[in-house]
């Protein structure tokens, strides 16, 4: 066991690793410059401009050879520091991200979860029932090709723009303030519906089709077809099939959850919803590097996390990984 | 008489018709007694095991009926028959190894089978132990996933899941076929004992290693494209097989003794012949060294002598 979590522990450092300095370079890699980008707003006399970009640069370290930046960098991450926001000066970036993360999770976590148990309960049902499999799947399939963005621009002209019931944009209306207050939250709720709907949707779709289609291979199973021999009851023949179809859907979340956290950005950009995804995009436009690298960082942090927490989920519910792991050689 | 067969035709509905697997085949099983079931693959010897045990399409249920301790098997009523099932019928199946559940313990499936058909693992549970140890099992696999045992400790496993309620009629479909000779002798062997300690009533034997059936059947039915076509007593059939595929089947046995690098073993030219729609009259008459005219009718299963059926018209011809 020990041994089986060290080397997950260690594959996990190095993807880290990897991915930070790849998002590292990725913004560095973008044609311009922020500092001018920055006083380009300003409108400064040229001779002025020189010098403020001059002591911009060397205020943000970017006067630096390649190299020396990116030890800073990672010296600095060490100690928990990501800078400073450039778009958003003087805001320190790691309290960006802090104040976009309620908004992001509050989002993202629902929709994956609730996504993925009703897709997988729904799909187990309709499996196999053939009138129903008949109607809901080309729904799914549907449902699975559209781009979260697109559905995100649908509902929002649907249901912001034609019916009027909900908000298109924020989080919360402009007129008031965060607080615990219940108008608040039901004000929240409301912005938070169709941003959580587009999500909810295109997610359900795969995680029904592929539990349908596992529901249906473990049917056809041996062991299925013995109990059906035995006289076992449909009941149990499917809570068998159930459980053992749910192992790859729990592999498909882990695999899953890089995709959705993009497909997130797409949505939270449509609906102008403050989360990680539409602060990425702020950070992009104003070429903020220090910004992008946070939110890259978080969705990195984030997925890893999650997919730790999905393999030790996976070690306890199926008994073939944990027994393997004394003799694990593969 | 604890089975009897009459007329049983099972088809399989494909898109270009109906293919006669089991087409006509009568025969009975006594109490006590071992059926050893043999023919080539395709024969239909697995479509029957199947047919009593789960009969869903594309089978078909054709006509004809099977009784079973003098009662009427329901074989089109997939649900009246699960009262029949494990309880008075049961199968272990050809693929033995696999047939357990990969994610939960043996024991534990066990206890959820059979609460599910009303039975309680807590009055089994010694029984159980008992026949456990009649497999050379250790009690402690029921704690464990079938994973963490040998092909062959599953397939014992199995055994014991399938006779645990005494069933009247116990199918074992080619269970030796995966396993190699040493292991299949002591596999056939406690099928036997099973038989003799009165766990299950009749056993039918199925398989295409007709050398199996010397060591454990009492009776050997030989079927071929879907007839039967011999029934005897195992000594009889195999000392004095009448009908022309039975003898070809048993001479194309090897010898012990023979070196076989001299003379090549021989063989039955030809090929079963498709059972979507099938031509008139004897299915083996085209391989068949003896055939005649009357061949191209079908010739019936009759009796040639005591507990002696054939179905050829070289050998019902002979009687009158």
């Amino acid at each position: 066991m020990g041994r089986y979590f060290r080397r997950k522990l260690l594959i996990y450092l190095l993807t880290f690793f990897a991915a930070v300095s790849i998002n590292w370079m990725i913004p560095r890699l973008m044609p311009g410059d922020p500092i001018r980008a920055l006083i380009g707003r300003a409108a400064l006399r040229a001779e002025a401009a020189d010098k403020v970009a001059e002591y911009f640069s060397r205020i943000y370290g970017l006067d630096q050879p390649a190299w020396r930046q990116y030890v800073n960098f990672w010296t600095s991450l060490f100690k928990g520091d990501l800078g400073i926001s450039i778009y958003l000066s003087p805001k320190p970036v790691t309290q960006v991200i802090r104040d976009s993360i309620p908004f992001d999770l509050g989002l993202l976590i629902p929709a994956i979860l609730c996504s993925w148990i009703v897709g997988n309960k729904f799909g187990a049902f309709a499996a196999r029932r053939k009138r129903l499999d008949g109607i809901v799947l080309p729904i799914w399939y549907v449902f699975t090709a559209t781009p979260y963005m697109w559905l995100a621009i649908l509902l929002a002209y649907v249901f912001g723009v034609l019916l009027g019931i909900f908000p298109i944009a924020g989080a919360y209306s402009f007129a008031i303030s965060p607080s615990l207050s219940i108008s608040f939250i039901l004000n929240y709720l409301k912005h938070w519906f169709l941003p959580f709907l587009s999500l909810f949707i295109v997610q359900l779709g795969g995680w029904a089709i592929g539990m349908r289609n596992m529901i249906i291979y473990e049917l056809e199973a041996d062991y299925s077809r013995y109990m059906e021999s035995l006289g076992a009851p449909r009941k149990l023949i499917r809570r068998y099939a159930f459980r053992n179809a749910m192992l790859p859907q729990i592999t498909g979340l882990a695999l899953q959850l890089g995709v959705i956290v993009a497909g997130a950005v797409g949505t939270q950009v449509v609906f102008s919803y403050p989360g990680i995804g539409y602060l990425l995009l702020q950070a992009v436009m104003y070429k903020d590097y220090f910004l992008i690298q946070g939110c890259f960082l978080f969705i990195v942090i984030g997925v890893l996390i999650a997919n730790f927490v999905i393999d030790v989920i996976y070690v306890i519910v199926d008994p073939r990984v944990r027994h393997g792991m004394g003799g694990e050689t593969a | 008489m604890a089975v009897s067969v009459k007329n049983l035709k099972i088809y399989y509905q494909t898109l270009r018709g109906q293919v006669q697997a089991v087409d006509n085949v009568s025969f009975d099983i006594k109490d006590h007694e071992i059926l050893g079931m043999a023919g080539e693959s395709g024969c239909g010897k697995s479509t029957f095991s199947n047919s009593l045990v789960l009969l869903k399409p594309p089978m078909k249920f054709m006509g004809g009926r099977v009784e079973l301790d003098g009662e009427s098997l329901p074989l089109a009523d997939f649900r009246k028959m699960n009262e029949f099932r494990y309880k008075k019928i049961s199968l272990i199946p050809q693929y033995a190894m696999n047939a357990l559940n990969p994610t939960r313990k043996i024991g534990r499936m066990i206890a959820e089978l059979l609460a599910s058909r009303g039975v309680s693992f807590s009055k089994i549970s010694r029984e159980l132990d008992r026949r456990l140890k009649l497999v050379n099992l250790n009690r402690s696999v029921m704690k464990m996933y079938p994973f963490e045992l040998s092909g062959g400790m599953r397939q014992r496993a199995v055994m014991v899941i399938a006779t645990l309620l005494d069933p009247s009629l116990l199918l074992a479909d080619e269970i030796t076929s995966a396993l190699d000779v040493s292991t299949q002798k002591a596999v056939a062997k406690m099928l036997v004992q099973f038989r003799d300690m009165d766990l299950v009533k009749s056993l039918v034997f199925v398989t295409h290693d007709i050398s199996i059936l010397y060591q454990i059947a009492d009776r050997v039915l030989i079927m071929y494209a879907g007839k039967a076509v011999e029934i005897a007593p195992t000594k009889k059939i195999t000392k004095e097989p009448l009908h022309p595929y039975t003898r070809l089947l048993i001479s194309s046995l090897p010898d012990v003794g023979v070196k076989y690098s001299e003379r090549r073993l021989a063989g039955i030219k030809g090929r079963p012949p498709g059972l979507l729609n099938p031509f008139p009259g004897c299915r083996f008459k085209e391989r068949c060294p003896v055939r005649f005219e009357k061949c191209d009718k079908e010739p019936p299963l009759a009796e040639v002598s005591e507990n002696h059926q054939v179905a050829c018209w070289r050998e019902v011809g002979n009687n009158g």
